[in-house]
């Protein structure tokens, strides 16, 4: 008896099995994932200092008063400096570039892969799902020894006779460009065809029978249907192309300015902190409304209400 | 019917563009030559010069126990936050809770990284832990941009689930924890096996987040791997990603054929019972369910 009672009043006071399923996710995810970026606020307010951490601290407690040093100087830099502007802009738009390459090249792959027969469906998806499964910096890597002076490519067109020279494709934004396209274009595929595997194909056939042309059918029909996926595609592309480092840091050359390359430098190179912190907060800013965007378009997406 | 057949050589043309650079990689990494871009036979020196470097063997073995405790980690809390996403409709927080589980996927890596990185030193400054970075921040940072992998494909199957068979669990009695371990996790393995592989190549693969929150001293194989590539394309170097995408493409194969086989057997069960059922003259077939969606 005393024990069921002591069972009972344990139950009382442990959470329940809802709360503990909610909380346990919700717990890890606040702690390891959004806490962070409040920490990274404050550091971005600190001064660099050599010490271990090397930053300042923005608040002490002095004779009973607490003192809050907000330093804007991070911030101020990144304003008067050309060097960061570029790099933000030179981001921005390799990111939006490439976005629309892979979505110009990705349309027709996921749309494809969807009008194929079921079985052949899960292999073709298994072939553009490997390569996200693949280290970026290997992939990234083999188009290094493709694009040199000396490589395959270069090669290739000298015996083709197109170039009677080598060209300079390595450490340019070109090399950039292609790299971005081969290593995201399996994210822009799979969130399409997910979409437009789901299509009802009797609205074609429909507008078919009404004399609608398939060009017609394409723009009027598929492309909207499909909006969700190239929304998420999007999305999945261009948020981590401008922070992207890996690519702009082996392909690119010295006019490659991305933003994630300089924050790495920051850190890395010049240790400092509060520096790297005031870029990340501003690209966060910047990026706040397409994750927003995304995040929409995955919570439709995952209450199957699409 | 012009557009058909440009989107099927367009879908060619992309597959030359994925795989020819791997396999060029793989061919020269069995160039005997020392210039990278010079032809000079057949050789595998390059692999059996692997063997000899102890530094990268043991950062190779590091990468692999980050890379399992991470699967496991990032299985366990992705279906959880799966679940809850699919079957909890309505809470205080739903919508952040969302965020927070697929913002991950997109968040640039370099963020992420100084993020989780301060956060370490402000923990070890407030309460003594981590002492020292390592293996477990990098488990930690794993697990948060894993997990979200793991939601998205569980959270497909979830949805995609009939919930009539919970139902019926429930209805005889069974406890919500009993209908999820006996009913719910079994029906949902094969994407479970394919969030904990996918995990589990994620981790391997990962240089940015474990750039920032590693310590001296343990360098995982991305991170090795950067450091050489940086000062160029070298023999070894090929020889080391062949081996990489060799094991990623085993994990990719693994994957596709155990859930084809699950999903084999399921559908053969379905059958059966369906069978079993119409010999009952009274009971009518549902034959929605034969034809229930096959995913991966």
């Amino acid at each position: 008896m005393k024990i069921r009672k002591l069972k009972r009043a344990l139950e009382r006071i442990t959470p329940g099995g809802r709360q503990f399923v909610i909380g346990v996710p919700f717990l890890w995810l606040f702690l390891f994932f959004m806490l962070p970026f409040f920490i990274v606020l404050k550091i971005s307010f600190a001064e660099a200092d050599v010490a271990i951490p090397p930053y300042t601290e923005i608040y002490n407690f002095v004779e009973q008063k607490i003192e809050l040093v907000l330093n804007l100087g991070n911030y101020a830099m990144l304003g008067d400096d050309e060097l960061y502007i570029s790099a933000y802009l030179g981001s921005l738009r390799i990111a939006l570039f490439s976005t629309i390459l892979c979505l110009l090249v990705g349309f027709p792959m996921a749309y494809a892969i969807s009008k194929a027969r079921p079985e052949r469906q899960t292999v073709l998806l298994l072939l553009i799902m490997m390569p996200t499964w693949t280290a970026i910096l290997i992939r990234v890597y083999a188009w290094m020894g493709i694009l040199s002076n000396n490589g395959l490519l270069n090669a290739f067109l000298l015996w083709l006779g197109l170039i009677d020279q080598p060209l300079q494709i390595l450490n340019t934004n070109l090399a950039v460009y292609i790299g971005v396209v081969y290593s995201y274009l399996p994210f822009m595929i799979l969130p399409l065809y997910a979409n437009l595997v789901k299509h009802d194909q009797s609205l074609l056939e429909a507008a078919s029978d009404l004399g609608s042309s398939n060009f017609n059918n394409f723009w009027k029909i598929t492309v909207p249907l499909a909006k969700n996926g190239i929304v998420a595609g999007c999305m999945l592309v261009f948020i981590p192309v401008v922070g992207e480092f890996v690519i702009p840091e082996l392909l690119g050359g010295p006019e490659t300015l991305m933003i994630g390359k300089v924050l790495w430098q920051e850190f890395f190179n010049n240790r400092d902190w509060p520096v790297a912190s005031a870029l990340a907060v501003v690209m966060l800013a910047i990026l706040i409304v397409p994750i927003l965007l995304f995040n929409r378009s995955q919570a439709k997406e995952m209450e199957g209400r699409a | 019917m012009k557009r058909f057949k440009f989107s099927s050589l367009m879908l060619v043309l992309g597959l030359l563009f994925i795989y020819l650079p791997m396999l060029i990689l793989v061919i020269y990494s069995f160039n005997a030559s020392k210039l990278v871009t010079v032809w000079g036979g057949w050789s595998v020196k390059w692999y059996i010069g692997l063997a000899d470097n102890t530094q990268l063997m043991s950062s190779v073995v590091r990468s692999l126990e980050i890379a399992c405790y991470t699967a496991i980690a990032a299985v366990a809390l992705g279906t959880l936050a799966a679940f809850v996403l699919t079957r909890v409709t309505r809470f205080k927080g739903r919508t952040l809770f969302g965020g927070l589980v697929t913002a991950p996927l997109v968040m640039p890596e370099v963020i992420t990284g100084l993020s989780l990185l301060l956060l370490f030193v402000a923990m070890a400054q407030m309460i003594g832990w981590p002492q020292e970075r390592g293996i477990v921040t990098i488990w930690i940072a794993h697990t948060t941009f894993c997990a979200a992998y793991v939601a998205v494909v569980v959270s497909a199957r979830l949805r995609e689930l009939d919930l009539s068979i919970e139902e019926a669990a429930m209805d005889l009695g069974a406890r919500p924890w009993k209908v999820f371990f006996l009913i719910t996790i079994p029906m949902i393995a094969p994407s479970l096996a394919a969030g904990g592989m996918m995990s589990f190549a994620l981790s391997l693969d990962d240089l940015v987040l474990a750039s920032f929150v590693s310590g001296p001293g343990s360098t995982t194989l991305p991170m090795e791997v950067f450091s050489a590539v940086r000062l160029g394309v070298k023999p070894e170097i090929n020889a080391v990603a062949s081996l990489i995408l060799l094991a990623v493409s085993l994990v990719t194969f693994l994957v596709w054929f155990f859930s084809r086989q699950a999903e084999e057997r399921r559908r053969r069960a379905i059958q059966q019972a369906i069978e079993e059922g119409a010999a009952d003259s009274w009971k009518q077939p549902d034959a929605r369910r034969a034809a229930a969606p096959v995913s991966v």
